[in-house]
Order: C-alpha cells, then structure tokens, then sequence
C-alpha cells in the first residue's frame, strides 16, 4: 500500500512570508505578489515522495501555520 | 395584489400546514417533496436544496467525522450583493410572508430553533421585512439582521461568519453546513430559493415540477437591465428562451455589444450564442454564460466597454476582503492594466500582462471573489477583443460616455485587510 502526500495552503492565513519557498522550491515559487504558487496552480499539491521531507520542512517554517500535509493511504 | 399583509397572503396561499422536524438524524418527510421537487438554489450556486438540508442534518446529529452535533441554524440570504441584482428586494417588497413562511418550513425540516434573515445595511427592504415580521406569529422566532453592504458580506461563509460573532469575511477552514453560525450547522439559503420552500410545503414536489426543465424545475426570477426598453425583475419557468425573455422587456433599446449573465461574479457572452440557449443552468452554461443569481445585462454598442470593464474591475477590486494575497494585490493590478487597456494609449504589453495576471488569481482564494472577477474580465476581453484591438491602434469607437454598470458606493483603495468595514 502506498501513501499519496498532499501540501495544502490556507491562503487566509498565508502572509508572503516566503520561508516555504525556501524549503520546497521543487513545487513552490514566489508570484509577483511574493505568495507562494503551488505548482498545481490552486491551494492544493500533490508532494512526490522524495520531497516529503521538505515539505515538512515547510510547514514547520510557515510562521502563521498556513500549510499542512496530508496523507492519505491508497 | 398586495400581499404584504399577512390576512392577504393567506387568503392567497393558504394556511401554512404543520411541518414535521428530524428524527434519528434525518431530515423531516417533507425534504422528500424537495427531492421530488429537483429545488436548486437560486442564490447563484444551483446546489440542489435537498442535499443541503440533508448534510446540515448530518452535521447536527454528529453522524459524520466533520459533524459537531449542535442544533441547525436557518440563515436567509437577501444581501443581494450583485449590484445589477434586485430579484431579492423585488421578491420582498411583494411577498415578503412567502420568504418568512420557507424560513418556518426549513426550520421545521431541520429542527432550528434559531433563525435569521440578512438583509444589507442601508436597504430599501428593511423596513417592509420588520413589518411583515411583526405581523407574524412564528414557532421559531426570526431575526432580521443587517450586515455591512460589502460584495462579499454575500457570501454565505462570511455571511454565517457576522451572523455569529465574526467579520464579514469568507471562512476557508468550514463551510458553513458544518460550522456556520457560532460554530452551528447552518443552512444558508437564498431568499427565492425559500419562497420556492413555502410553496413546495403547500402544494407538492410534484407540482412543483410541471413546469421548468426536468434538471432544474420551476420558475426563475431574472434582474434584466441595461439596453432594454423595459428593464427589471420578471419571473420565467426555466428553459424559456433567453430570446423570449429580452422580448418581454421589449426587446433591446439599441445594437448590444455583449450580454453579462451571473453579474460582475460572471461572465460577458455574445448576443447570438446567448439569445438561442434556454434559461437553465445548463443552457447557459453551454452558452459560455453563469445563471448565478439571475442576471442578464445588455451592454449598450455604443459605450466603450473596455472602459466599462477597467471601473467594474476597479469596484471589486476595492470590494475585497484583503485576507488572501492574489486577491488583495493581484485585483488591483489587474484593474491598473486594465485602466491603461480602456485608453487610446494600450500597448500590446498592457494585454498580455493581464493575461498573464489573470489565471493567478483564481483558485487561490478562500472564497470565489478573486475567480469570479478574473471571470468577469477574461470574458470581457474576449468578447470585446476587436474594441480592445482598436484601443491598441489608438481608436476608441464609443460614441456615448461609458458608466452604464451600476456600482454601489465606490472605493478608491482596497481595505488593507479587514477593518471596521466588515463589522
């Protein structure tokens, strides 16, 4: 059984603090704004499984607590 | 025939029949009639009603994960935020005691013992809902409250969120069938879609659905305005041709150059498309339109309509809440290209720094404002792509000064996040 991991943005609570960015550039980049784009485009992205650790990293560097991950087993 | 009066509604209608509420977690009978009745709200999402009443009573009885087990509220919606929308003050204004007699009956379904009906601060109805309210002798006591005027005051989570002790901001965490109003599932329904109710209670699913499309039945009041001869609120069964429908307002007042359907939250469609489909929300769909709340506003030919695009942008740019980044700036910017786009002086780098801009606002918010507006302005551009090309060539065509949309209090600046304006 494998797992599929999802990064998911509350964009309410998102401050363009940008530390993500720095964590997980592989699926998310900085719009003209300085907000985080998912590489899906929309507030949720799917997280290959060799960059779960970054991402991990990412939530725990978003100061407001804007990203979570998600697993799910398939 | 004045039914403001509570004797005359009920000479008109009849009595209200007794309404039976939940047991065990589901709904009462009557959501079955609802069912058979295919009601879909008319608030401009077309969710089908039944569903809603059964998720929100789900919720209240702690069925499901999500669920919290708290009694349901009912919260009418007649904020009308749309500002080429006026079915909701029109349809209160007439028969107010059918919009109150659908908020009884919803309750009842559901089991709240909690009610209210927003209506926005300033309006025209708020006077005619307090009377009608006095009038009444009601099981579950409504409210009438008064949210601020802002275009995503409307919105149902933002709306549930005042209603409670919140701002007049959208939610992203919940939606409101979960936790709405002080943390209480709640059934946020529009006020047409609760006259729609009132009738169902009385006479049937069934009769209900003989008239209308099998997918979406019954009647639809339609806000018509702009280039018509009679402008205003009329009420079509659904799939009655949109052509058909500008007839009964005599038929256009000049050459049109776009059709808006679903309001500034919507989209511009070309006449021709538009004035073959049916009134449904497929049809329209279909068509390239949004039936949303009902709208459909015919642009005058002889106005800019880049100009027209450029200060409806503007209007919802200020009308945002300020909570998520792409909406806060990403509207602003899209309205500054577009204020360079309605001048004689465009460059082609103007048009396609829009384009760019305007898929990075959408699904990206925590409510629809953002995606709505780059809809409205998408559309636009390409409906009104050969204007646009003459702006690029130093032409404008308009021979009648722009300014037909109706806009409600503008803002120059967007709040820079919500502030006393959303109280």
């Amino acid at each position: 059984m494998s797992q599929l991991t999802e990064l998911r943005l509350d964009p309410t609570l998102c401050d363009a603090h940008g530390f993500c960015v720095e964590m997980l550039p592989e699926i998310l980049t900085l719009d003209e704004w300085g907000y985080p784009l998912l590489a899906s485009g929309s507030l949720v992205v799917a997280v290959p499984e060799h960059l779960v650790s970054s991402a991990k990293k990412a939530v725990a560097a978003c100061p407001v607590a804007a990203l979570r991950l998600v697993t799910h087993k398939r | 025939m004045d039914l403001r009066a509570l004797a005359a509604h009920e000479r008109q209608f009849g009595p209200l029949p007794e309404i039976e509420g939940p047991r065990l977690g589901r709904p009462g009978a009557l959501v079955h009639e609802i069912e058979k009745a295919g009601l879909r709200g008319r608030g401009g999402g077309w969710f089908p009603t039944a569903r809603k009443i059964h998720a929100v009573v789900e919720s209240a009885a702690g069925r499901r994960a999500w669920s919290n087990g708290r009694k349901p509220v009912v919260l009418a919606n007649a904020m009308e935020g749309e500002p080429a929308s006026s079915k909701d003050a029109i349809l209160l204004r007439h028969a107010p005691h059918l919009v109150l007699d659908g908020i009884q009956v919803l309750a009842a379904t559901l089991g709240a013992e909690s009610a209210f009906i927003a209506v926005h601060r300033g309006s025209s109805v708020i006077d005619v809902v307090a009377r009608a309210l006095a009038d009444r002798n009601d099981r579950v006591t409504i409210e009438l409250i008064t949210p601020p005027a802002r275009y995503v005051a409307s919105e149902e989570s933002a709306l549930a969120h005042w209603t409670g002790d919140g701002m007049a901001t959208p939610v992203y965490a919940d939606r409101p069938f979960q936790r709405g109003v002080n943390g209480r599932p709640t059934a946020v329904q529009n006020v047409e879609t609760l006259a729609h109710l009132a009738l169902i209670a009385r006479f049937g699913g069934d009769w209900f659905a003989s008239i209308g499309t099998p997918a979406a039945p019954g009647t639809s009041l339609v806000s018509v305005g702009g280039a018509v001869n009679s402008p205003g609120v009329i009420e079509v069964a659904t799939g009655t041709p949109v052509a058909e429908i500008i007839k009964r307002c005599n038929g256009f007042s000049n050459e049109i150059s776009g059709l808006l359907t679903g309001g500034y939250g919507g989209a511009w469609v070309q006449a021709q498309p538009l004035l073959a489909a049916e009134w449904s929300p497929e049809s329209v769909t279909a068509a390239g339109g949004v039936i949303g709340a009902g709208i459909l506003w015919a642009l005058d030919a002889r106005e800019c309509p880049v100009q027209e695009l450029a200060r409806v942008a503007r209007w919802m740019a200020g009308e945002s809440v300020g909570q998520c980044g792409p909406c806060r700036f990403g509207l602003p910017s899209i309205a500054d290209d577009l204020d360079v786009l309605a001048t004689r002086e465009a460059q082609v780098a103007d048009l396609h720094r829009v384009n760019a801009r305007l898929p990075l606002v959408q699904q990206r918010g925590g409510c629809k404002h953002p995606d709505g507006t780059a809809r409205f302005v998408t559309t636009g551009l390409h409906v009104f792509h050969e204007e646009v090309a003459h702006h690029l060539r130093g032409h404008c065509t308009a021979s009648m000064a722009a300014g037909s949309l109706p806009i409600v209090h503008p803002r120059k600046t967007p709040v820079p996040f919500p502030g006393k304006d959303f109280k």
